[in-house]
């Protein structure tokens, strides 16, 4: 059995997540274990801190056996061009900085994010009506293309022409909305 | 003051009321992290970027009102003497981080205490949501509505994949926490409760005893809240925590029934003699009356006691703690003054019951 993440190490490591009664069956070989954060520490005593500093450098290789993370220097130095925090803060404190650092360390927090969340890394609950304008307007896109792809299949050509209408009509807007906010 | 009078100001009123299974749950609470998009988080920001949002919130939402949360004060937390500080952090108003953090920071309280939102603690604002009983979708469906409310003059920090943006990993998402303050004797004199732990974490929930750790849980009060904020739907999660709450509803009222079958007369025996405990001793600790409290309540929902009413559980467990038996003594106790005060106290609360 290949590694269902890389898809080119043998898969080592086999484990059964449980989410929210939910059985997941995971196949992965030990580096890419370690890389998504499915390893446990099998230690009961480790603060909520600990836990999340240890996830956080754990970007090196086998970081678990207490190498050093410095083995990265060029990542190392990845320093928020907002709010000035560095990696290395964030590792620390445990805590971002401000909302720009989400994007600044964006590539290693998936594996952090899928520990602390069940193996989530993507929201997907309340979009805030202001903020959240042009996503409101997405996900109304979305749906009319599902239906357009329906209406296809259905040979309902007349309302399909309709739903696509609507739906060039609706990109225009959000279009006119992004340039807008520039 | 009389005790009657100092009661009355210091339990919040929607405590005092009845929600659905307050046999069993206390309170239900939601509460929303949330972030301003253009400045650092509270962690990291310097004194004047604070002092900037908490400027901007005197200014649009002193004295406001929405809906049933009318004229919402703003309370900063350098104004107050630290002892102000401890109750309103043992009312669960505000957070020990609030108040340890004050110089900027403060809580924008609803009258009818239902309401705390507060700014500058580990994100910008924390909006803070209680229900008396067994409410989670109420709570939920309000929360939500206050979280539009700020946002018409907030610009929030949130991102199309991470959702709401907070300074700490473990909140964003939702930003949402959904918890339940559960009264379980049964399931604890019994043990059961140990036993169900760890089947509830392996659901993403979790357990905490809200004087101690788990299962060491003095009185019986347990919280449970949800732990992943990310992924889900603020209604899944509440539908999830809604779910586990109700199964141990029943399994406590079970416990409850085999009890009073099975030993009625052990079990009567200790609900009063706890009673005796708390109607006659002049010292004691928090631990120890924290538990007879618990069998009082006990004995109140079973039936055995029948002229108090079960609200004491919530008023006593909050006014015997040191914060508040300061402030009825009004000057400053060691901790040995305490236990003699907390004695008195509870003696003076129950003998109230009797007069009428």
């Amino acid at each position: 059995m290949e590694c269902q993440e890389c898809h080119q190490r043998p898969a080592t490591v086999h484990l059964t997540q449980v989410v929210n009664g939910k059985k997941t069956e995971i196949h992965v070989c030990e580096q890419c274990a370690k890389d998504n954060g499915y390893m446990n520490y099998g230690e009961e005593n480790f603060s909520l801190n600990d836990l999340l500093s240890g996830l956080f450098h754990s970007e090196g290789p086998s970081p678990f056996k207490g190498q050093s993370p410095q083995t990265h220097p060029k990542k190392e130095s990845l320093k928020c061009p907002s709010c000035g925090l560095t990696y290395n803060e964030f590792a620390r404190i445990g805590k971002f900085g401000c909302a720009v650092c989400y994007e600044t360390f964006d590539d290693r927090l998936n594996p952090i994010l899928r520990r602390v969340h069940s193996g989530n890394t993507r929201h997907d609950g309340k979009i805030p009506k202001r903020e959240g304008g042009n996503l409101h307007l997405k996900k109304e896109i979305e749906e009319y293309k599902n239906n357009l792809r329906q209406l296809i299949e259905q040979e309902e050509f007349e309302e399909a022409a309709k739903c696509r209408d609507k739906i060039r009509s609706l990109e225009n807007e959000l279009h006119q909305d992004e340039g807008g906010e520039e | 003051m009389s005790l009657k009078q100092f009661i009355n100001e210091a339990i919040s009123p929607w405590m005092k009321q009845e929600g659905p299974d307050s046999d069993i749950v206390m309170s239900s609470r939601i509460r929303l992290a949330r972030n301003f998009a253009d400045h650092p988080f509270p962690i990291i920001a310097r004194e004047e970027t604070l002092s900037k949002v908490l400027a901007y919130f005197e200014e649009n939402f002193q004295q406001t009102s929405f809906r049933d949360y009318k004229d919402f004060e703003l309370v900063r937390m350098r104004d107050l003497q630290p002892v102000e500080k401890r109750v309103l952090v043992e009312k669960h108003l505000i957070s020990p981080h609030l108040a340890e953090h004050s110089e900027n920071s403060a809580t924008l309280i609803s009258q009818n205490e239902q309401v705390s939102i507060m700014v500058n603690e580990e994100d910008h604002v924390r909006i803070q949501l209680y229900f008396p009983g067994f409410q989670l979708d109420k709570a939920l469906e309000q929360a939500s509505q206050l979280d539009d409310w700020l946002e018409e003059k907030v610009d929030y920090a949130f991102d199309e994949k991470r959702g709401y943006l907070t300074a700490c990993p473990t909140n964003v998402g939702t930003g949402m926490r959904a918890s339940v303050m559960m009264h379980l004797p049964a399931l604890s004199m019994t043990q059961q409760i140990n036993r169900m732990i760890p089947a509830i974490n392996q659901l993403g929930l979790v357990v905490r005893g809200i004087y101690g750790e788990g299962s060491e849980a003095l009185g019986s009060i347990f919280q449970i809240s949800n732990q992943i904020t990310l992924g889900k739907s603020e209604e899944d999660i509440v539908e999830d925590l809604h779910s586990v709450v109700k199964q141990l509803i029943d399994q406590e009222r079970k416990a409850r029934e085999t009890l009073m079958h099975r030993s009625s007369v052990r079990l009567e025996d200790r609900i009063f003699r706890s009673y005796g405990v708390l109607t006659n001793s002049r010292i004691i600790e928090s631990k120890e009356a924290a538990k007879c409290l618990s069998d009082l309540r006990l004995g109140i929902d079973l039936g055995l006691i029948d002229h108090i009413p079960r609200t004491i559980l919530n008023e006593l467990v909050i006014l015997t703690q040191p914060g508040f038996l300061q402030q009825y003594a009004e000057t400053t106790l060691s901790p040995d003054e305490r236990d003699v005060r907390r004695a008195s106290l509870i003696r003076e609360r129950l003998q109230l019951e009797h007069k009428e």
